[in-house]
């Protein structure tokens, strides 16, 4: 079915594509400067881990999910059967379900080839830049393009950060402890998902678990310990102050 | 492993999420509405954040330190701190990062 636009172009508020896709730029280049250090010690920690360097500039655009990636590297330095690779990737990057959830409804009316465009540029931070727009902006027919500025962009920093990680490689030494500041990203990610109690506890749940669950065979520990929070977090549902 | 099994491994990881992306884009109507699934994924984030969080804290060099003299834990809970009242990635990286070298510089 054709798009059946029923908001009437507002000159003041219906803005271009051009105008849009500027506008998810502007939006999204903040949250590069949180971006592109990650890429670079991404780049950095995949040579460490095993990678050769191709792969890790290629999974930059072929998985394009940070923090996915660098399990991605961690397992394959482990020598992980690649079916549990495969699982573990989906079950870190499942919280993207929720964000096509979400824009899913601003997107309905667009053509095969932008569902699929879109689809694959919906990242944390595209996602997180983008989502006040789509939700409280006007509904113009080219809002699309407003997520697809803060996609480009952060896909576009995110490539050019992993390839400048792979190429600087050893340079930077290991005494800096670089790697740390991607434990402090998923830290401050992990601060900004707990809403309620029982959020907590799958987080300490699982951090818990972890620890013994990484002696387990075909390194399945972060798919266990992932399991056991979100069990932990279901159960103390009950006791949340609020009903979510 | 091989040249071949590295790239299908990662063409399948890459394939896995962008399904994920695409799925309510695409197949919303066609996908179960239920709030108990609803309330599965909102756990998602907090259980896989953790589990990542985990290691990077306590496992160095394969080795397992979960005693107080190991300057991750300390520079962790400082970030944590930080990213509690700030509720912003940057200043919670700046905060860790800086702790921990602070740490180190005052244990070497």
């Amino acid at each position: 079915m054709a798009a059946l636009s029923i908001s009437l172009p507002d000159p003041m508020f219906d803005g271009a594509p051009r105008a849009e896709f500027l506008g998810g730029v502007r939006a999204e280049l903040p949250l590069l400067l949180g971006v592109v250090p990650f890429g670079l010690i991404f780049g950095v920690l995949g040579l460490a881990a095993g990678l050769p360097g191709w792969a890790v500039v290629l999974s930059s655009s072929l998985i394009f999910a940070g923090s996915s990636q660098v399990v991605f590297a961690q397992l394959w330095g482990g020598a992980t059967p690649p079916p549990v690779m495969v699982a573990t990737v989906g079950v870190v990057n499942l919280r993207h379900l929720l964000y096509s959830a979400a824009v899913a409804e601003y997107l309905r009316d667009l053509p095969w080839r932008w569902k699929l465009l879109l689809a694959y540029l919906l990242t944390d931070e595209a996602f997180a830049a983008a989502i006040g727009r789509l939700r409280d902006g006007p509904a113009t027919a080219h809002r699309h393009w407003f997520l697809c500025g803060t996609g480009f962009t952060l896909w576009s920093g995110w490539q050019l950060s992993t390839l400048a990680g792979v190429l600087l490689g050893t340079a930077i030494p290991e005494r800096w402890s670089l790697d740390f500041s991607i434990a402090l990203t998923f830290l401050a990610l992990l601060v900004l998902s707990v809403h309620r109690r029982s959020d907590a506890w799958a987080a300490i749940a699982a951090a818990a678990v972890v620890l013994p669950a990484l002696a387990l065979p075909h390194k399945l520990g972060l798919l266990v310990a992932a399991g056991v929070g979100i069990a932990v977090g279901m159960f103390m549902r009950r006791f949340d102050r609020e009903k979510p | 492993m091989s040249t071949t099994a590295l790239l299908l491994t990662m063409a399948a990881c890459g394939l896995v999420t962008f399904l994920i992306r695409l799925s309510f884009i695409a197949f919303g109507r066609y996908l179960p509405d239920d709030p108990r699934i609803e309330a599965f994924l909102g756990y998602v984030p907090p259980a896989i954040l953790g589990a990542l969080i985990g290691p990077e804290i306590f496992m160095l060099g394969g080795n397992l330190n979960a005693t107080p003299d190991n300057p991750r834990l300390w520079a962790a809970l400082v970030a944590l701190l930080v990213a509690r009242l700030t509720r912003s990635v940057l200043p919670t990286i700046a905060a860790g990062m800086a702790a921990l070298w602070a740490i180190q510089a005052w244990l070497a």
